[in-house]
């Protein structure tokens, strides 16, 4: 809260009685920022909302057709497969680096030597260009010449299709976003620990608890605020991804690693339905909305009965 | 050391040596990858270290000229759209800060939640209908999309902890609003202005999904031409792989050297752009 802009009136007056006072303003330092913002962000928002309106076609005159748009999804068998699809990818890119994250962050809370450099490295996969990694990923998921096929054959595994087969294919990307983002979630609850005081620590130790004890019964639900954080923008970020699975499968084989932003991808820039496409970025939107507040909800109802055992 | 504390290291390192292995081997087969010659890039077993090593992959990479021209690409891209959002965005956040208007703070959100391919749809007319197709200027604008965010959200963060008493002595003082700014704030907000513009770089460097739409043959940012390589020859992995490493070394290398500069910015605003 700023004392400065709050100062009244007359108050003002008292220190400086001869200049005259105007409110202070800070306005002058976001108008610039304000036009960016409306200019790229807020009308094309208002835009699509008005382009789902149409039937607007490249090369064709635009007609007002209403919902009509909106009614076109549910009918539309490859929109509701892509639903599905992105769902399960969803599901398991938010679970896999969350059970993942927690572990690594469990670890680079010790202390050891060279643990900047070590967690610079971790984060690599985060920051790399994805469509460079997914170039990699491409040639290591080849059936015949790729190196996983190859180290799976040292455990005695059978050779895999991997991205080239419909049934694994989701499970496959998963495996390269799980990859990718488990750094973000480790760093996420890595704050989290650093926030827990140490005498919930010492008490279990004198009362003999061993590691797994300390961690389901102490460490866990102090730390259970940050999962939700780490949760919800993983949630965010696995519903949107794009850069995989486009460069890795462009949505196959066939369709079946096509996500709603993968098939908005093909409806605007492939077909050039860009009303449809519209309506698909629109309602696309209120579905990362819906599972953000069905994430909050379940955040309510959990940390109220975690919340009993001390302060989170 | 008893042997508890012994065993308790030795457990400690496997791990972090578990933990941290994915990211290292990844980034060594890529390695491996971009300096091998076909046959052994084709060769099963797979081969780690090759009999010979193909730094020709490199050099055929930086030879065609067309790689050039996408590198600068990117650089005037990644460019003018960080340059621009510090612009803007430094000055906001230090505004919305003092202003204490969070509330603004939900379209920064709105921009986060968003996904890219939805700003693309409408600002594709507009740049259609304006001419600009063709040129780097959409796509730098669109960029903004990335960069402002990120910009804004993390200076808001960093204004918010820096101290008012500074600011409130050079108000009385008589210094301006704009001068207070300039020379207040700003010099004490500097780790976070580094944070914003590295965190703004890394993820208008990487993005990849304004370019395949926007960028014609002349225009293609790195990622994208990395994209059409794919698709172009699909067997001769050395030269992809090498082209691959080119592109993300910049960011692997700013990622190992200002860590603590990139840990600090996520976990304040675990951004992402795109």
């Amino acid at each position: 809260m700023s004392v400065v802009t709050q100062a009244s009136p007359a108050a003002t007056e008292d220190v400086a009685p001869a200049r005259e006072w105007r409110p202070p303003s800070y306005w002058p330092f976001v108008i610039p920022a304000l036009v960016v913002v409306l200019a790229v962000i807020v009308f094309p928002w208002v835009f699509t909302i008005w382009m789902s309106l149409q039937e607007w076609k490249v090369g064709s005159p635009t007609v007002f057709v209403g919902l009509a748009n909106y009614l076109r999804l549910p009918t539309d068998p490859r929109f509701v497969e892509a639903v599905g699809h992105t769902l399960s990818y969803t599901a398991l890119s938010v679970l896999l680096p969350l059970v993942f994250g927690t572990l690594a962050a469990v670890v680079f809370h010790q202390k050891f030597a060279a643990r900047g450099f070590l967690r610079g490295i971790f984060i690599m996969p985060m920051m790399a260009t994805p469509v460079a990694i997914a170039l990699v990923w491409t040639m290591m998921f080849h059936p015949q010449l790729g190196v996983l096929n190859y180290l799976l054959s040292l455990v005695g595994l059978p050779p895999q299709l991997w991205v080239f087969n419909p049934t694994t294919v989701i499970p496959s990307l998963v495996l390269v976003e799980t990859w990718q983002w488990t750094p973000l979630v480790m760093l996420i609850v890595l704050g989290g620990l650093a926030a827990i005081p140490t005498e919930p620590y010492e008490s279990a130790q004198i009362d003999g608890a061993n590691f797994w004890q300390v961690f389901r019964f102490i460490t866990l639900p102090l730390i259970m605020p940050f999962l939700f954080i780490a949760g919800m923008i993983r949630m965010i970020d696995a519903v949107k991804s794009f850069d995989i699975i486009f460069a890795i499968t462009q949505g196959g084989p066939g369709s079946a690693s096509e996500t709603i932003n993968v098939y908005l991808y093909s409806v605007a820039f492939v077909y050039y339905d860009l009303g449809y496409g519209s309506a698909i970025a629109v309602v696309f939107f209120l579905l990362i909305v819906a599972l953000a507040a069905l994430l909050l909800y379940l955040r309510k109802r959990l940390l109220w009965t975690s919340e009993l055992g001390g302060e989170a | 050391m008893n042997p508890r504390q012994i065993l308790g290291q030795i457990g400690l390192w496997l791990s972090v040596f578990v933990i941290v292995s994915p990211a290292i081997l990844f980034f060594l087969w890529m390695a491996s990858l971009s300096l091998k010659f076909e046959i052994d890039n084709a060769s099963y077993p797979p081969v780690f270290f090759p009999e010979h090593i193909a730094w020709k992959n490199y050099a055929d990479v930086f030879a065609s000229n067309r790689f050039l021209t996408y590198f600068t690409n990117s650089l005037v891209v990644t460019g003018c759209a960080t340059a621009l959002a510090m612009l803007v965005g430094v000055p906001a956040g230090y505004g919305i800060a003092r202003m204490a208007a969070h509330k603004s703070a939900i379209v920064i959100l709105i921009a986060r939640i968003t996904p890219g391919l939805s700003y693309l749809i409408p600002l594709f007319l507009l740049f259609q209908w304006l001419g600009l197709l063709g040129t780097l200027v959409p796509q730098i604008i669109i960029h903004l999309v990335v960069t402002v965010p990120i910009v804004i959200w993390i200076m808001i963060g960093y204004f918010e902890t820096t101290p008012l008493e500074l600011e409130e002595a050079a108000l009385i003082d008589g210094a301006t609003r704009w001068q207070v700014f300039r020379h207040v704030a700003l010099p004490i907000a500097r780790p976070g202005l580094a944070v914003a513009f590295i965190l703004a770089v890394i993820f208008s460097w990487n993005n990849f999904v304004f370019g395949i739409v926007l960028a014609g043959r002349e225009t293609r940012t790195l990622p994208v031409a990395v994209y059409n390589m794919i698709s172009f020859d699909q067997l001769s992995w050395g030269p992809l792989a090498a082209a691959a490493l080119i592109v993300t070394a910049p960011v692997l290398l700013l990622t190992v050297l200002a860590q603590r500069q990139i840990v600090a910015g996520l976990t304040a605003g675990a951004v992402k752009g795109g």
